[in-house]
């Protein structure tokens, strides 16, 4: 982009002001450290100019928003056009609860719903279950059959929402349900809009929730593929996630790899059932994180993008431009948030936030300065969501497409993060990609190394956290926290010995006797499930039969 | 390392939320301090955390949980323990813990509450002051 | 409870005592342990070592599980490295055990090696006694699985299986190292992977080349810990290896070169323990006196020798 006579004159200008007017400076008040780094420890230089960019092409790097690489956005205009999805990720207790935040939530001018479900639906146990005691209703809503979807999504037209689910290892059946509601709303299927997070290699990495062994559990995926290409056309089949592997510790580099990576293994295996590539990849979603160090997450979102795109044209030999698009949901960073100060996290979502939009965000979640103490309330999830709002309506930078482009530091971390990764990427290939790295407890042990030294960093005082190990205060613990009633469990458990004693028990036994038998074939088994959950047979029902097939997934676990 | 006495403790994560960042960092924190450290992997039962505490003969047992389940699981440990007559293990916890939970969780025996942002040095010393046995 | 009788009781909390005074090298430890002498020598004693990553706790957990239904008892010993930095270790072995952990006829202790490099802690050996007072059926140990060297479980164990891996590169360098002479049987573990009917085929041809007599030529089986498969047949093999030792004699005999082997070692650390206590001035002067060059080494042990033999 630049002429090599400037480029010349360029470096001699910058050796001479280093060694003199830096120079000067510096012996008088010498820099804050020696070396300067990003939040994910790649190395920052005092400044950038045209000689750290001077490789790029703009045309094929950069391109036009809309077009490939996709660098700039996926969208020609925007947010010109339209504003990113505001969805706020919400739900406890029992689907009545969470179906009233669902409508308070969308009458405070959210966009769209994001379902948290508990810990014994994400793993498949019903409420009644030994190890979910304690568990119900906690960390999200609880379904245990149709029959709590039915009233988590009651008075909620959902031909006209869209809903992100975040259900892994079940997807399937939760997806089963939702399309079974809507039928009863009298929505055909074709009509839904949402996407299910189904991205279970994330899961045996970094977020804990699986419960059978991968070779099924990437089947399951693949059935889901195929099933909505023909009939959930608008339904994002995977949100392939880097948000937890980044709680877990990642750095930035780490989390475009390896959730790229996994990106790989799902359109591979999804090749492989034999469905071709441009039938899919156009629904396929990403997940990311957004942390505190501003550029560096902004080139994280805009290198994320080209990677992607190159994959699929270069790798897969996409066709449809959509396939090469990498469209993503971000959440704020969870780990972020410090219980001390609880306040000074509005400031962090801030920023946090405005990366992602800065970086071109689909969607996005801002968390709730409560979060590391327990669920959010109401009042924080209100400034949470108005963090997006004033950044949106008041901030000015949704104005103009991609505003950081032509930043020198911001296209040289660009160009940074996407080659370290694209390192990470070759080696997880030549460990035989991403399914074999997790299953040799590589990529487990790579997060965990970055997770030790981040903590060792803040040990030892060179990474700051405002609050936390620098400026201090003597505070009050926080009240009004929202608890959620111990008496969630006993009633899901009731609403369960209930239904069991009114409903077609000899169609539940026949549908799930039929759902372990194609669980056996190779036949897709989203119909089954579909039929399995109309008769009202029980989440925990459904995974039992499949795991009677597919049996359960153990850990590998490294340090 | 002859007779030298090597605090042993026993990392174990109750219940099913599958964030273990906060476990596998302080056990290999704990390691690094001269511990042996056990680590028994996700979703335990109160049942399985008692026995292997007890075959592992630990002198500290630290939970860490993020799921909100702590006021039934803990207590829960600690009646376990109670009834297997084992008064000598320390035992500890952390996570996303609510401040007025702790108050409670403390009269049923649990030593320590550590919340996020807890540098891990004072873990460190706590468990080397206080270890019973 | 006293020991003893906690141990003879099958109290498990008095056995994960006992366990942890032998690793403080408690003087109490050494008494329990001569009263639980005549207690021993019922349990087999088995070994299973093999490379890092080759799976070996999934194994033990599905070979535990096997015996278990035949209504065996077992106690596990799974032995990890000490960090030679900071003294600590991570324990992880339970990871791959925890169906294991409430079933009333296992014992699970996990160690670590503190310093002791063949791949076993030094308090393994006591921790064997322990567990075969207790009562149990058969004993696994695993060994720390960090390389090359981890053949003093032919010290304590009465077989030993050998666990490998396909495509984990260092198969053949294992075998060489000398895993391979120690092997009573081989475990093809992982098997599903590609490369697993290579590597048995390269085990077997090691053991033709071998120039070792075998009594039994070691079996190798495949294995995949994850589904089970091969676990029937690895228990099977175990309990055949191990009542053809029995009834051939082979086990007596091993067991006497066994205890002779650790009374050997049990006279020279104590006589050498005796020698630097008591002697400690003289071996320091003489010490001073090697690098200085006034004596030389070999005369400096005679003179100590001397010492020690006039009982100066």
């Amino acid at each position: 982009m630049f002429d090599k006579e400037s480029l010349e004159r360029l470096e001699q200008e910058k050796a001479r002001w280093e060694n003199s007017t830096v120079k000067k400076v510096i012996e008088k008040t010498p820099e804050r450290y020696e070396r300067f780094h990003t939040g994910s420890n790649l190395e920052v230089n005092r400044l950038y100019t045209p000689l750290d960019v001077q490789e790029m092409d703009y045309m094929k790097d950069l391109g036009f928003p809309g077009e490939y690489p996709f660098t700039r956005g996926i969208q020609p205009t925007m947010y010109r056009g339209r504003l990113w999805t505001m969805r706020q990720y919400a739900g406890f207790g029992t689907a009545e609860e969470s179906n009233k935040r669902y409508k308070y939530l969308l009458s405070q001018g959210q966009t769209g719903l994001s379902v948290a479900f508990d810990l014994p639906t994400q793993i498949g146990y019903d409420s009644d279950h030994p190890l979910a005691q304690g568990e119900v209703g906690k960390v999200g809503v609880a379904i245990d059959s149709l029959k709590d979807m039915e009233t988590l999504f009651d008075g909620i037209p959902l031909d006209k929402v869209s809903t992100s689910m975040t259900i892994n290892a079940p997807a399937a059946i939760l997806l089963a349900m939702y399309i079974a509601v809507a039928e009863k709303q009298g929505v055909s299927s074709d009509k839904l809009s949402g996407t299910i997070q189904n991205d279970i290699l994330k899961e045996y990495v970094a977020r804990g929730t699986y419960i059978f062994p991968p070779e099924p559990s990437m089947r399951l995926i693949t059935d889901i593929f195929e099933f909505c290409s023909k009939h959930v056309p608008k339904w994002n089949t995977i949100s392939i996630s880097g948000y937890h592997i980044r709680e877990a510790g990642a750095t930035a580099v780490q989390e475009v790899a390896f959730t790229l990576a996994n990106g790989i293994a799902y359109v591979e295996a999804a090749i492989k059932a034999g469905l071709d590539v441009d039938e899919f990849a156009p629904r396929l979603s990403f997940f990311f994180n957004a942390h505190n160090d501003l550029f560096e997450e902004v080139a994280k979102f805009r290198a994320a993008r080209r990677l992607w795109a190159k994959i699929m044209k270069e790798r897969f030999k996409a066709k449809d431009p959509k396939s090469m698009m990498l469209r993503f949901h971000t959440q704020t960073a969870g780990s972020t948030l410090t219980a001390q100060q609880p306040d000074n996290n509005i400031v962090r979502v801030t920023i946090q936030a405005l990366a992602a939009v800065l970086g071109g965000t689909q969607s996005l979640h801002t968390n709730s300065r409560d979060e590391a103490l327990a669920l959010p309330t109401e009042e924080s999830v209100r400034i949470a969501l108005r963090t997006q709002q004033i950044i949106a309506y008041e901030s000015g930078v949704t104005e103009t497409v991609d505003p950081l482009a032509g930043s020198y530091y911001v296209e040289h971390l660009t160009n940074l993060i996407e080659q370290k990764a694209m390192e990470y990427i070759k080696k997880i290939d030549e460990l035989g990609g991403a399914p074999k790295a997790i299953e040799k407890g590589y990529i487990q042990q790579e997060i965990q190394d970055s997770a030790y030294r981040y903590q060792q960093e803040i040990e030892s005082g060179r990474r700051i956290v405002v609050g936390v190990n620098k400026f201090q205060i003597e505070e009050e613990p926080p009240k009004n926290l929202l608890k959620v009633d111990p008496e969630v469990e006993k009633i899901q458990k009731e609403k369960l010995s209930k239904l069991k004693a009114t409903r077609d028990n000899l169609a539940v036994k026949n549908a799930l006797e039929e759902l372990s038998k194609k669980a056996m074939s190779n036949e897709n088994l989203m119909p089954t499930i579909i039929t399995c959950v109309k008769t009202y047979a029980t989440l925990g029902e459904i995974c039992d039969a499949l795991r009677r097939v597919f049996g359960e997934y153990k850990a590998t676990v490294s340090f | 390392m002859q007779g030298e006495r090597t605090i042993r403790v026993l990392i174990a994560k109750p219940g099913l939320d599958g964030h273990d960042r906060g476990a596998k960092v302080i056990a290999r924190a704990l390691r690094d301090a001269g511990m042996e450290v056990i680590y028994t992997g996700l979703r335990q039962t109160p049942e399985q955390i008692v026995e292997a505490a007890i075959q592992e003969d630990v002198d500290v047992i630290g939970l860490s949980i993020l799921s909100g389940a702590h006021n039934v699981l803990f207590p829960r440990i600690m009646e376990l323990l109670r009834e297997r007559g084992i008064d000598d293990i320390l035992v500890i916890g952390g996570g996303v813990i609510p401040h007025e939970d702790i108050p409670f969780l403390k009269e049923c025996g649990i030593a320590e509450i550590f919340t996020p942002g807890t540098p891990i040095s004072q873990i460190i010393d706590f468990i080397k002051n206080n270890v019973k046995k | 409870m006293e020991l003893v009788e906690g141990i003879l009781k099958k109290d498990k909390k008095t056995a994960a005592r006992l366990i942890t005074l032998i690793e403080r090298e408690d003087p109490k430890a050494i008494d329990a342990l001569k009263k639980l002498y005549k207690h021993t020598g019922n349990s087999y004693i088995i070994g299973i070592t093999g490379p890092p990553g080759a799976g070996k706790s999934s194994l033990v957990n599905e070979l535990a599980k096997k015996m278990r239904a035949k209504g065996k008892t077992v106690g596990i010993i799974a032995v990890d490295p000490t960090s030679p930095f900071t003294g600590g270790a991570l324990l992880g072995d339970r990871i791959r055990m925890q169906d294991l952990t409430l079933d009333p006829g296992i014992f699970i202790r996990s160690m670590a090696s503190r310093g002791s490099l063949g791949g076993i802690a030094k308090a393994a050996y006591d921790a064997v006694n322990v567990l075969d007072a207790f009562g149990m059926d058969y004993i696994i140990i695993e060994t720390v699985g960090v390389g090359q060297t981890e053949i003093d479980i032919v010290k304590v164990a009465d077989m030993v299986v050998v666990v490998l891996v396909p495509g984990l590169g260092d198969d053949v360098q294992a075998i060489k190292a000398g895993i391979m002479e120690i092997a009573d049987i081989f475990a093809v573990n992982k098997s599903d992977r590609e490369g697993a009917d290579k590597l048995v085929t390269e085990i077997e041809m090691m053991l033709d080349l071998s120039q070792k007599e075998f009594d039994l030529k070691p079996p190798i089986i495949k294995t995949v810990a994850t589904t089970g498969i091969g676990i029937d047949e690895l228990e099977a093999k175990i309990s055949e290896h191990l009542s053809y030792i029995q009834n051939k004699g082979l086990l007596e005999q091993k067991r006497k070169e066994k205890t002779r082997e650790k009374f050997m070692e049990l006279i020279k650390f104590h006589i050498s323990k005796m020698i630097f206590q008591e002697k400690g001035d003289i071996i320091e002067t003489l010490l001073k006196d090697i690098s200085n060059k006034v004596i030389d080494p070999y005369t400096a042990m005679e003179k100590l020798l001397q010492s020690i033999i006039k009982g100066e």
